[in-house]
């Protein structure tokens, strides 16, 4: 196989990744990764690195269309930040001590979970209860849209979340990915925050995370213009066909697939972890 | 007599804190509504210029070496000269494709920095030196990130 077809290959299933990924809100990195690794026998760290720009491009370019529809809550963004940017030079400076079986055999592990969370789908939003004194310092509680008019919401458990967070970033920066199913473990079900806020709140931090590790990751030598350029552009033009398609999309059997693959590349990747092909 | 009924209504109508609080806390949400929205289309457009780099670079790069077998197994990239920002402007000025396609990278990896600093210099300018200082942390982390990340 020449750079030629290789690159085009690469660009083709990078596309395919970040345009599944945007519809399902999964991302496009979890499946990055597993396709390098497993199709195009590319070492892992060369993956992760690759992996790690494209989630910069790709939440950097919606941050926009994500804070036009009025769900993304800011402040609670640049609070958890402070955790998931430490987090991530935590998990960079991880991913550079452990074998690359061992981070194999973790991103087969997020990779189910982040398939268990699609199929599990959206849970009911919250009820509004008593405010948090902690919030209600650092004035994180806020409004969305909903179908009767603004609501408002209130933050709660924030050490909690915040420790989550720090988790979020550390996998972040060990596996090259944006983490978002992590993010919004953290914000759903820890810190009580409605479902749609969570999800976009975690698209707009998923950028700053990653930029965090990738400081670290290019001084290492992880990523490597041959095979960033086509997953960056790649992944680059799926998730905006994505963003246009997702408007009149049903989901529901697309997520229910996409989680399919999740798993049994999430399997592959354990698997070749143990015996230590990759 | 009418203006103190119309406070009380405007309370109960907000279940959190003081009306005047929580109508100070809905301007402030309002103006960071519209300050991140600026924000995320600069982030656009960084993210269509680095792109745009990262095209050249390709061009360049496939054109010149599109016939040779590329080979990533086995990793080799603590040998890469464009793990720096020295190496990576000295090959980008000698046009090498992938030291340009590198180039596009790192503003790629900069405009997150930017939107950090945007919204430092946001939160300053509305006075919420709260938010300020979490966003500097934040700004502290990555900059440790980007320019102490060959001391590791």
């Amino acid at each position: 196989m020449s750079v030629l077809v290789f690159t085009a290959l690469i660009a083709l299933g990078s596309l395919v990744a970040g345009f599944l990924g945007s519809l399902t809100g999964l991302g496009g990195g979890v499946v990055i990764v597993p396709l390098l690794a497993l199709v195009f026998h590319v070492d892992m760290r060369y993956a992760i690195g690759a992996s790690l720009v494209s989630v910069i491009a790709t939440s950097s370019g919606a941050a926009a269309a994500y804070v036009r529809e009025g769900f993304s809550n800011i402040r609670i963004g640049m609070f958890l930040e402070i955790a998931t940017t430490v987090g991530a030079i935590a998990g960079a400076l991880i991913a550079t001590h452990v074998s690359t079986a061992t981070i194999a055999i973790v991103f087969g592990l997020v990779l189910i979970y982040s398939a268990y969370l699609s199929v599990r789908g959206q849970p009911a939003s919250p009820v509004v209860e008593n405010q948090d004194p902690l919030a209600r310092a650092l004035r994180l509680d806020g409004d969305y849209p909903t179908a009767e008019g603004r609501e408002r919401y209130t933050v709660h458990r924030i050490p909690l979340g915040f420790g989550l967070m720090f988790g979020a970033g550390t996998l972040s920066g060990l596996l090259g990915i944006g983490s978002g199913a992590v993010k919004v473990l953290a914000m759903d079900q820890a810190m009580r925050i409605p479902f749609k806020v969570s999800t976009t709140t975690s698209n707009f931090m998923i950028g700053v995370t990653a930029a965090a590790s990738a400081g670290i990751y290019l001084a290492r030598g992880y990523i490597d213009p041959g095979i960033a350029m086509p997953v960056v552009l790649g992944a680059l033009a799926g998730s905006m066909l994505g963003a246009k398609v997702l408007v009149n999309a049903r989901t529901k059997y697309l997520r229910a697939v996409f989680g399919v693959v999740i798993v049994a590349l999430g399997i592959e990747m354990i698997f070749n972890g143990f015996t230590g092909r990759l | 007599m009418n203006s103190s009924e119309g406070k009380k209504s405007g309370k109960a109508m907000r279940p959190f804190g003081s009306g005047r609080s929580a109508e100070a806390a809905q301007f402030s949400a309002w103006k960071d509504q519209r300050m991140e929205l600026i924000i995320g289309n600069l982030l656009r457009a960084g993210v269509l210029l680095s792109a745009g780099v990262v095209v050249i670079g390709g061009i360049i790069y496939v054109s010149r070496h599109g016939r040779a077998i590329p080979d990533y197994r086995d990793f080799r990239g603590e040998l890469s000269p464009l793990r720096n920002f020295a190496g990576i402007i000295h090959g980008t000025l000698q046009l090498s494709g992938r030291a340009i396609i590198q180039f596009g990278l790192l503003l790629l990896i900069a405009t997150p920095v930017a939107r950090v600093i945007f919204s430092a210099v946001a939160f300053a300018w509305e006075r919420d030196y709260l938010y300020a200082a979490f966003t500097l942390a934040v700004l502290a982390v990555l900059t440790y990130s980007l320019f102490g990340g060959s001391l590791h």
